[in-house]
């Protein structure tokens, strides 16, 4: 079951403060994670990348599915 | 599914841009924009606030093109690149009263973070004490993040709401390259310098064409001064860092070509020495842009992709750039020790009032 998080409509930076911790407490292998900007879609693939996570993502009706997973 | 990548999104992306911006502004400044302000988004503001009436202060009025350029550079990107996209809802009047003491913080200093990073670059060394006071400010405003702070999320809207900025830009820069007059005797719709900083000005085809570049460049790379240190103080990320870096060098090494390289504490243009009201202004200037999610001219362009959230503090930095010049605020003027004390308590009591837990929800 991937742990998600909804930084829909957040403003800078809270969607990539709630990736971030939400990648650092987990315990899983996939979280996902809803934004609504590509701003947000970049921020956040950093943020998890830095943490050594991959990311792919992507839009269905406005939204961006970001799709995390531990390396 | 699809991995991201952009260029522009990349370190390279946004060192490249950042050189752009510091060597358009350098130049901006030798083609007649005023000294170390080759590009300024809270002075802008505050002359196209005075070309509107809004003040009276006769030396800075002059409708800048370079914001409504700016807001149109971002929304010409955000239409080619398929990321404009209308949205509204998060707590705009709380962001207008950001907008406001944000601005009232960088008139203080006189100027935003854009140009402390020009005013170092052309050697005003009062300078230093405006980007430690902006880093102290983004430092407290991380301390509120941290804590749970936020305004709350924005909501998709319809294409109006998110259309009416880049509308009203589209109608400033009619205005100033029109410059339409009313009347028998020619009496002229805006207000305009005829001396000062207001009166001194790059041409307006040049001023209109660099404004949208760097409109257009900022929205793909997201360029933002207070986003680049308040990343490395929340995370260590010097990505955004990187691009301010960039623009810092830039601008230096072309004032040196220009000759527009003067360093020094006294006598530096459109600046004082009056330290704790230069490192003062830029914590509640800092802060107020904190909370509200990005340096000024960040709120520009996302006034352009149909954020109309930064635009209310758009519109807020305007009002406060009345405020502060009605009301004797500028700079190192007497009433200004007391204006940063109380939008410091303000802005902190918004800061504490905005805290909340944001779930990750299972």
């Amino acid at each position: 079951m991937a742990e998600s998080v909804d930084a829909r409509g957040l403003s800078c930076p809270q969607p990539v403060i709630l990736t971030r911790r939400a990648l650092q407490q987990t315990s899983v292998k996939d979280v996902i994670v809803l934004v609504d900007t590509m701003t947000q879609v970049h921020n956040c693939t950093r943020v998890a990348e830095k943490l050594g996570w991959q990311a792919e993502y992507e839009e269905k009706d406005d939204v961006f599915e970001l799709t995390l997973r531990k390396r | 599914m699809k991995r991201p990548r952009d260029f522009f999104a990349t370190r390279l992306g946004i060192v490249i841009v950042g050189l752009v911006i510091g060597c358009l502004a350098a130049t901006l400044q030798k083609l007649g924009n005023p000294a170390n302000m080759g590009i300024c988004v809270a002075c802008f503001t505050r002359d196209i606030a005075g070309a509107l009436g809004l003040h009276q202060a006769a030396k800075v009025q002059y409708l800048r093109p370079e914001i409504p350029a700016f807001c149109l550079g971002a929304f010409l990107a955000a239409l080619a690149f398929r990321e404009f996209r209308p949205r509204t809802g998060s707590a705009p009047v709380v962001r207008f009263i950001l907008g406001m003491f944000a601005m009232i913080g960088a008139l203080i200093f006189l100027g935003c973070p854009w140009r402390a990073m020009l005013r170092l670059a052309g050697g005003d060394w009062n300078a230093i004490l405006g980007i430690i006071g902006l880093s102290v400010g983004i430092g407290v405003g991380v301390a509120f993040l941290r804590g749970g702070f936020s305004l709350g999320r924005s909501y998709p809207t319809r294409a109006v709401a998110g259309l009416t900025m880049p509308f009203v830009m589209v109608v400033l820069l009619l205005l100033t390259i029109l410059y339409p007059q009313f009347g028998e005797e020619g009496t002229a719709a805006l207000f305009r310098s005829a001396e000062g900083p207001g009166a001194a000005a790059a041409p307006i085809v040049w001023s209109t064409i660099v404004g949208l570049v760097i409109g257009f460049l900022a929205q793909r790379t997201r360029f933002c001064t207070v986003g680049g240190l308040r990343d490395v103080i929340l995370m260590r990320d010097f990505h955004l860092l990187s691009g301010v870096g960039a623009f810092l060098v830039t601008a230096f090494v072309l004032n040196l070509v220009y000759e527009q390289f003067n360093p020094g504490f006294e006598g530096q243009p459109a600046a004082h020495t009056t330290h704790w009201l230069n490192f003062a202004g830029m914590v509640l200037a800092g802060l107020s842009f904190t909370l509200a999610g990005g340096c000024p001219g960040r709120q520009v362009f996302l006034s352009g992709e149909g954020d109309s959230d930064a635009a209310v503090f758009v519109l807020g930095m305007m009002f406060g750039a009345a405020v502060s010049h009605n009301l004797m605020l500028v700079g190192d003027k007497p009433n200004a020790d007391y204006m940063v004390v109380i939008g410091l308590v303000i802005v902190c009591i918004i800061g504490l009032m905005g805290r909340e837990k944001l779930a990750v929800a299972r």
